[in-house]
């Protein structure tokens, strides 16, 4: 009976939360569309498959994109990552920092005739290399950058 | 319930340089204290609008830091348009704030 009891609170928890999300996407009206959070990228644990799951099947190495961070960072917790890219068209950035539990950190569509930049700060658990992806005109280009980690900022 | 976010949207000829300060946690859902692992806590969406024109339109992970910093410019800017920045985080829990764009310096 108890058991009963929790998982009809777990399904109620569930749906209620279902409802919130929907709500949310309703509330805006008229604004772009927004797409829904890219979950499979997110928790993809490997930075290959995080690629993937952003849709990208080629990446191409461009020297249009710049990355700039720092080449040691005392601090995990915090590094400052802007990623450029001078590609015509490019309508997204995503940020990889590659050694994370969950690679992808951020990404980001710009909306067309956008200025293609975007500066934010992440987490990085120990020294590896950070990658931006591009996405311009359906296809997908990359650069990277070795961040040093002294002090890892997971956890 | 979310503390209000600073934004500071500055003219440089027709771009506006926009640098953006949430106030969030961000946690990652891995890390301990004395009474067991904080739960996972991050802002996912973040929404920038240009006088309700979209701009960037981001999703985010655990990876982001602490009290997140978002750094953009907008192109084809003008003194005193507005610029909305909404964020939603995982619990559902949004904050919106919106700002005019200023003379630089």
């Amino acid at each position: 009976m108890k058991d009963l009891r929790r998982n009809f609170l777990k399904l109620a928890g569930g749906a209620g939360a279902m409802a919130v999300t929907v709500a949310a996407g309703l509330l805006k009206p008229g604004s772009a569309w927004a797409a829904p959070w890219n979950k499979t990228a997110f928790e993809s644990k490997a930075s290959a498959d995080a690629i993937k799951n952003l849709g990208a099947a080629e990446l191409v190495e461009s020297k249009d994109i710049t990355i700039t961070a720092p080449d040691i960072a005392e601090n995990g917790a915090i590094v400052p990552v802007a990623v450029t890219s001078k590609i015509p068209n490019t309508q997204n950035i995503s940020i990889i920092a590659e050694k994370n539990p969950f690679p992808l950190a951020a990404s980001f569509d710009i909306s067309a005739g956008g200025d293609a930049y975007v500066s934010t700060r992440v987490k990085m658990g120990q020294t590896s290399d950070v990658r931006a992806v591009v996405k311009a005109g359906g296809k997908f280009y990359t650069a990277v950058k070795e961040v040093k980690v002294t002090v890892g900022g997971c956890g | 319930m979310a503390e209000p976010m600073k934004i500071r949207a500055t003219l440089q000829g027709d771009t506006a340089d926009v640098r953006i300060l949430m106030r969030h946690p961000m946690e990652t859902g891995t890390r301990k204290t004395a009474s067991g692992v904080v739960p996972l806590h991050f802002i996912q969406s973040v929404i920038v609008t240009h006088n309700g024109k979209t701009v960037l339109d981001a999703q985010w992970s655990q990876a982001i830091s602490r009290d997140p910093f978002l750094g953009l410019r907008v192109k084809g800017a003008k003194l005193g348009d507005k610029i909305n920045v909404t964020w939603t985080d995982n619990k559902g829990d949004k904050r919106s704030d919106e700002v005019a764009v200023s003379a630089g310096t």
